[in-house]
């Protein structure tokens, strides 16, 4: 099924020059919208491009597990909403350090994933999804009864994450470049891992679990950490998150915005990597541009979506690359 | 609890089942005959509720705006497999969520612009307004009965449509293997569309047999699409006997969580506490439910064959 | 990726625009517009839009334009609207949301840029006691307020055992302390149910088994309807008497309709209370927007003229913040509601009643006035709120 789609198996070796542009213009571009943003609404600019990155980190993450391990997670907002709160609960008892935070988001993202891969993983297609729902709703309907975090309501962060006891992400352009160094860190620590053995396992247990088994690869082990990598990053995502909205609720758990995930590594082109970061910038860009043009903007939205997929196999980038008329991806 | 009390409950759980049964038999239809992920089905349902109100403002007569709004969620719902679904038949999974996910957004926004956002009401038919006595205070509505008693009659129509008609046959013989029934001269698309169409009219029957009891408002279906989910997953994909069960064990277990939640954990530990976690416990008992019968029974609690 | 960058273009093109018409007053309107809710923010919105239009398009003597944004039920979706409200189109005032998980989402963000944030729905706690905040204005109520009226109206009344139901969420857990802390009586049950249940059978059961004289219940949107429907087809409407906040009103009635008859809510205000301005009101918003107006419209509809009024003393002034709050703080208008006027915590001190549905001649329905419950009524967290 899912190979028609998760694209991209090509290796180091045979990718182009061209084939690298790519991410490297996107970073290019994240990198100068500061010095664009300063000369006009900087704050709203850098913090809606923060957004982007923010959730990009997510995407990231869901893609690798998705793109080239072929687990489909439907509850990828559990771990982005466990990291949140991880630095929400934190900082109401008074700590704003991000030596204290950030480990202690990753670590919650990763274990969340541990137990509930560990369940998980022994479902496959459409049972795993509707089982990664279930833990996601269960991670959500948790968040909601924290009375003391303010329950459904959520928390206020009051104070941004400051490092060694400095407010350094209380500056919006110091804390954009912190959002985009994740996010080039998380990139290239994918991209190894991707093409590493391990990366090559996974892959290859989403093409036939039964061949790599029969190999002797223990599938169901190199499928678990893959899962806990995309945990904790998941979580990272939590911490930026908090930390951008200065908020943190259990709305960032929801399945909606679980299935807006998916949407995002969809609409850019699956198990590409750099394709999870344009689907999370297309899908808020175009959220946020039709949102201020009419209320009525889901009317064009949904429409959108459908033809997307109609017409744009392989994603944006698979667009991208028929236009250039080159052969789609996969 | 007194043991009437229970008694009732348990029937509450089995109503309950019922009327999730009703949403999800169209789904798993879709689903586990065609093999296609149809999250637009929360939003037919929606469609088929407002569709019955709209009719019924014009007739005043609700079995004919009944069927004046299955006529027409049908004609919608082959539109849409004409324009978008057929199209989708032999894509990933993940590329049908997608599609369907903007078939929600879209629809959940029209009936917004077309009936407004404020919830809408579809009255009980007169000659079912009556009702009996359950329990010393309290009216069971006969409309009630007559959800059920379709409920019960949409299983039994499809178990016997699926199970022992020719067409029936040929849509499971089209479920395992596509290109052999084409192969052997049956129109593969045209009996798609049928199933289809069909899935289409289950979930707007359910949503105008559901709408007198329930606020007919725009994302009424969102929640229910995630129910219906969650009762064909436990069930097994495919299996119409599992949806069945699998409906009434959800019906049964949710309520009586509701119910008993916090009188049971008073046994284990202080009622304050206990009122504390019962709730949350309840909330999220059909998302336990479903992770451990997928952890013993990965595939369902009646998993199809072939699959 | 030119896509991106004509983006950034356009987003500060329209930037550029809007720092040319320095002139105008600007207020943001954040309010749920899609999903379930969205009915309640378009009474928001529909009310703040009519004030303005009946002012002539102009607050305190100064062309307003007004901007609306859709929350989405997400506070970090409010968050960034909230942002680009204060930061890109450099709104004097924000307006809003309806809930109150998007209030404490936005506070930060609006109040800490210096922009005054009035809301014409949600009123934490929080907000009202401890985290009070000067740049903050309410002119609805404080959350708890319409609870407690239906508390004192169970307890004068002497009812002997209620039953209470709420939401199992927090402003679900808020609406059933409040209510208790003037109901003295025997509690019969405290149910908390699901977010969006569907099906209330199970609760009506133990309602019916409990045989309580009243039942109070706080399910807001689609749950009150659902709820509404099935307790009146249950045959218990007649027997118990139904006690309830924010879960029978004109948002809900057009489905709840007969369903609801004779049902009580608590309110700050119904559409039939007696003073010319409310008529004039209601009449204008019917004729407009083909809807009887709620609490949420009302409450927007003050928000305007609380700005205006505001306005007219600092003569169009805002750039001069201290000047500016001191004016709002004196509630320079003549309320929808009648007498209204400032605690320190920025919440009104008001009137509240107990309200009743009922079918008005034309056969539409809405809630109306029953009993004065609290006269010149402030709420219970003022007094840790620092500012004096």
């Amino acid at each position: 099924m899912t190979q028609t789609l998760a694209a991209s198996s090509v290796l180091p070796s045979q990718q182009t020059d061209r084939a690298n542009a790519l991410p490297v213009a996107i970073f290019l571009i994240l990198a100068l919208v500061p010095f664009g943003a300063a000369f006009g609404p900087e704050s709203y600019v850098l913090g809606l491009f923060t957004r982007v990155m923010v959730f990009a980190v997510a995407a990231l993450a869901l893609d690798f597990i998705c793109g080239y391990g072929g687990l489909v997670s439907f509850g990828h907002a559990a771990f982005v909403g466990i990291g949140a709160y991880a630095v929400g609960i934190i900082g109401a008892h008074g700590v704003t350090e991000m030596l204290v935070s950030l480990p202690v988001a990753l670590l919650a993202g990763a274990i969340f994933a541990y137990l509930t891969g560990t369940v998980c993983l022994r479902t496959k297609s459409v049972y795993f999804i509707m089982i990664t729902l279930a833990f996601g709703q269960m991670a959500y309907f948790i968040a909601g009864s924290l009375a003391p975090y303010g329950g459904d309501d959520g928390l206020t962060v009051r104070l941004r994450s400051t490092l060694l006891g400095f407010p350094i992400l209380q500056n919006d352009r110091t804390f954009y470049y912190f959002v985009l160094l994740s996010l080039l860190v998380v990139y290239f620590a994918f991209r190894t891992i991707v093409y590493s053995r391990f990366g090559r396992v996974l892959r290859g247990a989403r093409e036939n679990a039964t061949r790599m088994a029969t190999l002797g690869f223990d599938v169901f082990s190199f499928q678990r950490v893959g899962y806990v990598i995309a945990g904790a990053v998941g979580g990272l995502s939590g911490f930026l998150l908090a930390n951008a909205t200065e908020f943190v609720s259990p709305a960032y758990m929801s399945w909606q915005r679980s299935g807006e995930l998916i949407i995002m590594i969809l609409l850019g082109g699956l198990g590409t990597l750099h394709g999870a970061i344009v689907g999370a910038a297309a899908y808020l860009l175009i959220e946020e541009t039709l949102g201020g043009i009419t209320e009525q903007w889901k009317l064009i939205f949904g429409p959108l979506l459908v033809l997307i997929v109609l017409f744009a196999r392989g994603g944006l980038l698979g667009l991208v690359d028929r236009i250039r008329g080159r052969p789609g991806r996969g | 609890m007194s043991t009437g009390l229970v008694v009732v409950q348990i029937l509450n759980g089995l109503q309950f089942g019922v009327l999730l049964f009703l949403i999800a038999a169209g789904l798993t239809l879709v689903f586990g005959v065609m093999d296609f992920i149809n999250l637009a089905h929360g939003v037919q349902y929606m469609l088929g509720a407002y569709l019955a109100v709209a009719f019924y403002a014009l007739t005043s007569n609700f079995f004919i705006a009944l069927l004046l709004a299955l006529a027409a969620a049908l004609v919608f719902g082959l539109l849409l497999e004409f324009l978008v679904f057929r199209h989708l038949y032999d894509r990933d999974h993940l590329e049908q969520v997608i599609a369907t996910f903007g078939i929600i957004i879209f629809l959940n926004q029209a009936v917004k612009t077309v009936w407004g956002a404020a919830p809408l009401t579809l009255p009980i038919p007169e000659i079912f307004s009556g009702s009996i006595i359950l329990m010393p205070g309290l009216l069971y509505p006969i409309w009630r009965l007559v959800i059920i008693a379709s409920g019960l009659a949409i299983g039994l129509l499809l178990y016997v449509l699926v199970g022992h008609t020719r067409v029936g046959m040929l849509v499971r013989a089209g479920a395992t293997n596509a290109r052999m029934v084409s192969a052997l001269g049956v129109d593969i698309r045209r009996l798609f569309m049928i199933v289809f169409g069909f899935g289409t009219m289950l979930a707007a029957f359910a949503g105008a047999m559901i709408a007198p009891i329930l606020s007919v408002e725009p994302g009424m279906g969102d929640t229910v699409l995630i129910l219906a989910f969650v009762v064909i997953v436990i069930g097994g994909i495919g299996s119409m006997r599992g949806a069945f069960l699998a409906a009434l064990l959800i019906g049964l277990v949710d309520t009586l969580g509701r119910s008993f939640a916090i009188d049971i954990l008073r046994l284990v530990m202080p009622p304050s506490p206990a009122r504390t976690v019962g709730p949350a416990i309840a909330s999220m008992l059909i998302y336990v439910l479903m992770a451990l019968v997928l952890y013993f029974r990965p595939s369902g609690l009646f998993p199809a064959r072939g699959r | 990726m030119h896509k991106k960058l004509a983006l950034i273009g356009a987003i500060m093109g329209l930037s550029a625009t809007a720092a040319g018409a320095q002139d105008k007053v600007k207020v943001g309107v954040i309010a749920t517009l899609s999903g379930p809710p969205a009915v309640l923010g378009q009474q928001l919105r529909n009310g703040f839009q009519l004030a303005v239009k009946n002012l002539g398009g102009k607050v305190g003597g100064r062309e307003v334009e007004v901007v609306v944004e859709d929350d989405e039920l997400k506070p970090d979706v409010a968050v960034n609207k909230a942002k680009a409200l204060v930061d890109r189109t450099k709104v004097d005032f924000v307006v809003g949301p309806i809930f109150s998980n998007m209030l404490i989402a936005i506070m930060k963000p609006v109040t800490d840029a210096g922009v005054i944030l009035i809301s014409p729905n949600a009123g934490t706690s929080n907000f009202a006691g401890k985290e009070c905040n000067p740049n903050f204005f309410v002119t609805s109520y404080q959350n708890d307020q319409n609870h407690e009226v239906m508390g004192k109206y169970a307890q004068d009344a002497a009812m002997k055992k209620v039953f209470l139901m709420a939401p199992n969420y927090q402003a679900g857990k808020d609406a059933i302390a409040g209510f208790k802390r003037y109901f003295k009586g025997e509690i019969a049950d405290e149910v908390y149910v699901p977010l969006g249940q569907l099906d209330y059978s199970a609760e009506l059961t133990k309602i019916a088994a409990a045989s309580p004289d009243g039942i109070f219940v706080f399910l807001p949107g689609g749950m009150g309807v659902n709820f509404v429907k099935q307790f009146r087809q249950a045959g218990l409407a007649d027997k118990i008497k139904f006690l309830s906040a924010f879960t029978v009103d004109e948002s809900t009635l057009p489905a709840q309709k007969e369903a609801a008859l004779g049902f009580f809510g608590g309110a700050n205000w119904a559409p039939n209370l007696d003073n010319p301005q409310n008529k004039k009101f209601v009449a204008e918003y019917e004729k407009e927007y083909n809807a009887v107006p709620a609490t949420y419209a009302f409450q927007a509809y003050d928000a305007a003229l609380l700005i205006d009024g505001a306005l007219k003393l600092t003569k169009g002034n805002t750039s001069d913040k201290d000047a500016l709050r001191a004016a709002l703080m004196k509630a320079n208008f003549t309320s929808l509601r009648g007498p209204f006027k400032f605690n320190t915590n920025h919440y009104p001190i008001q009137d509240f009643y107990q309200v009743k549905v009922a079918q008005r001649a034309d056969g539409k329905f809405e809630t109306q006035i029953d009993k004065k419950v609290f006269a010149g009524y402030s709420d219970p967290y003022a007094k840790d709120c620092p500012m004096k």
